[in-house]
């Protein structure tokens, strides 16, 4: 990054430090100088949430894993023992099991942020398809740290979940055995799922450095969707980004806190605290709301094999997206139509969610079979078609024209930026 | 590689691609236990022995669960009615056509002895409910009818049939 003053050591220490491992350096240079347009509104904050949210998993998982025992006959009980006798215990699980539930939701809103914002068009399909591949990594262990209570929801969820492969022609019930270790779930799948469930989320952590360093190659997008292209249009990462984040951070954090402590089992099943039983099914069994729209597609198609497949197909479909959309224009901000089947896809994937968890029956499955077709023809055909035929709203030249003349000069005025000026 | 102008294959090209052959197949072996370690192992496949099940104390239209390698099995004692219902269908009409006679062992028509999962998603479907007196799923709402055969929802099998015989008129073998 031209322009930018470069790492000055400070002390004595990190002058010897730097010619060794210039480590101080990476860091000036990727979270305090580096720059970042001015115009970034709270939809760029989810980034820095979601890093957040990983360390939370990963620090409550690694105390929780200290007192949790992945047998099937004290499974049940160790987390029992977890929420009464372990000190602070309750506090721990309750972070955990709510944690993940915030991190999905960060999640999906930064998703939503970039698929506004046109985030994943050239130069940055790389760094969204490390996202979609970021998602797959959270649903899967997500879905496995699920199972180790071994209450009804969590072998259920397991016995159903697994199930899926067993739709694959010839080699799904070989594979579904592989799977489970045994004829059925039982206490190979759960050992095997608990390594799973501590391994993964360190591949999460690699799989977001390579997110972070894409964006450092591809720099930011912001709400205009046009590119940085002078000195006036980006602001120093520090402090500017740095406070945002904290601000909206803190924000997250009092809803989280809200949960934890005023209704902590709001988004957990009350089936699971009975423990597993392989001869009863629940009656109603629904995954974590987190679950709930690509579960409504699975069951909005009749068929076992085509609605597993919709499933995945759901998922992956993302990763496509950058080809899918053929529109030049990146933010919505510019695109009127696009802006409305934004919209309509919003509200279709919470509707989605919410028919998740209704009884697959009657008009439930009218509905939800419709806003599959909507989902997927989103992709498929809107996308592409609206890339020709969309008259788009004229660019501002530059992303300070674009905030001069909203009539908000607010970096016109305010001291330069540290660090923006040589 | 870097010899840039002979196009000729030389002896070295040869060594490259045979080392590279023999780190190959050296890798690919190296999955194998890695891979196989996951499938049951031996005392998981020992606990699959046979279990005999007794079925004098199972009354008229009683059905029990026991369970055979880790899956439940439902020995169904069906009545007449049940049995006239499973006998009186058009098979051809059925999701996975197959007369109830292929279902039980001859001259056991009273005796259904079937693997209660769910052929949709492995669920454990409930015995004496749904429109067919059969079983309901509850997970995903397949419905069986009483001779344990797919009738409607989402399941594309009937319900599977576990290997197992008559010792006696009252006492099978399961597996
Ligand atoms: C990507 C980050 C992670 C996610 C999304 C995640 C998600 C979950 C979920 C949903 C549960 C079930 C909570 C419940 O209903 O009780 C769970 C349980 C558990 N997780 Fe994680 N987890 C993550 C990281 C970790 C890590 C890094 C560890 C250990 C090193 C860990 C250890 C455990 C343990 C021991 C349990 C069982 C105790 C319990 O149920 O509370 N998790 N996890
Ligand atoms: S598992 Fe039985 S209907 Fe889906």
């Amino acid at each position: 990054m031209s322009g930018h003053p470069t790492y000055q050591p400070q002390s004595a220490f990190m002058r010897w430090m730097e010619r060794r491992l210039p480590i101080g350096g990476l860091i000036y240079s990727s979270f305090v100088v580096y720059p970042t347009p001015r115009n970034l509104n709270y939809w760029w904050t989810f980034g820095g949430i979601l890093a957040f949210m990983l360390g939370v998993q990963i620090v409550t998982g690694v105390v929780l894993a200290m007192h949790y025992t992945p047998q099937v006959d004290f499974a049940f009980d160790s987390v029992e023992r977890i929420m009464r006798d372990v000190n602070y215990g309750w506090l721990l699980r309750y972070l955990h099991a709510t944690g993940a539930s915030m991190f999905f939701l960060a999640a999906y809103i930064h998703m939503f942020r970039g698929m506004y914002y046109g985030s994943y068009k050239d130069p940055r399909e790389v760094l969204w398809i490390l996202g979609v591949i970021l998602l797959l990594l959270m649903i899967i262990t997500g879905f496995m740290g699920y199972v180790l209570p071994w209450g009804q929801m969590s072998f259920w969820a397991a016995t159903v979940i697994t199930n899926l492969f067993s739709a694959i022609p010839l080699v799904g019930e070989p594979i579904v055995t592989w799977l489970w270790g045994g004829y059925a779930v039982g206490n190979p799948t759960l050992n095997r799922f608990y390594s799973l469930h501590y391994l993964l989320p360190f591949v999460i952590v690699g799989v977001v450095v390579l997110h972070i360093w894409a964006l450092h190659v591809a720099g930011q997008n912001n709400p205009t969707g046009v590119e940085p292209k002078s000195e006036e249009d980006t602001v120093a990462f520090t402090p500017y980004a740095t406070i945002k984040d904290s601000f909206l951070l803190a924000v997250f954090c009092i809803l989280f806190a809200w949960f934890v402590f005023y209704i902590p089992n709001f988004l957990l099943a009350p089936d699971n605290y009975i423990p597993a039983n392989p001869a009863v099914t629940p009656t109603h069994i629904v995954p974590e709301w987190y679950y709930l729209p690509f579960y409504a597609i699975l069951r909005a198609i009749p068929n076992k094999l085509f609605g597993v497949m919709a499933l995945g197909a759901s998922i992956l479909i993302l990763a496509f997206l950058p080809w899918l959309d053929t529109s030049k224009v990146r933010s919505a901000r510019y695109r009127p139509l696009y802006r409305q089947f934004f919209w309509v896809f919003v509200i279709v994937c919470v509707g989605l969610g919410w028919l998740g968890g209704k009884p697959p029956e009657g008009n439930y499955v009218l509905i939800a079979r419709i806003f599959t077709v909507y989902y997927f023809a989103f992709f498929l055909v809107i996308l592409p078609v609206l890339g020709k035929v969309e008259r788009t709203k004229p660019l501002p030249n530059s992303i300070s024209e674009s905030v001069l003349r909203e009539g908000k000069p607010i970096g016109a005025q305010a001291p330069p930026p540290a660090g923006a000026k040589v | 590689m870097t010899t840039m102008s002979s196009a000729e294959p030389t002896r070295r090209d040869f060594l490259y691609i045979a080392t590279a052959s023999v780190a190959a197949f050296g890798a690919a072996a190296t999955l194998v236990p890695l891979i196989a370690q996951m499938n049951p192992d031996a005392s998981t496949i020992a606990a699959g022995a046979p279990i005999e099940v007794d079925l004098t104390p199972i009354a008229d239209g009683q059905v029990i669960k026991v369970f055979w390698r880790g899956k439940p099995i439902y020995v169904n004692h069906r009545t007449k009615k049940q049995i006239e219902e499973a006998q009186n269908v058009d098979v051809a009409k059925l999701p996975d056509p197959q007369p109830d006679s292929a279902r039980v062992k001859p001259g056991h028509d009273q005796w259904q002895v079937l693997i209660g999962i769910c052929t949709h998603l492995g669920c454990i479907p409930i015995a004496h409910q749904g429109p067919y007196d059969g079983y309901f799923c509850p997970c995903h709402g397949s419905v069986y009818d009483t001779s344990g055969r797919i009738r409607q929802g989402p399941a594309p099998l009937n319900l599977a049939l576990p290997p197992y015989e008559f010792l006696s008129d009252t006492k099978i073998r399961i597996g």
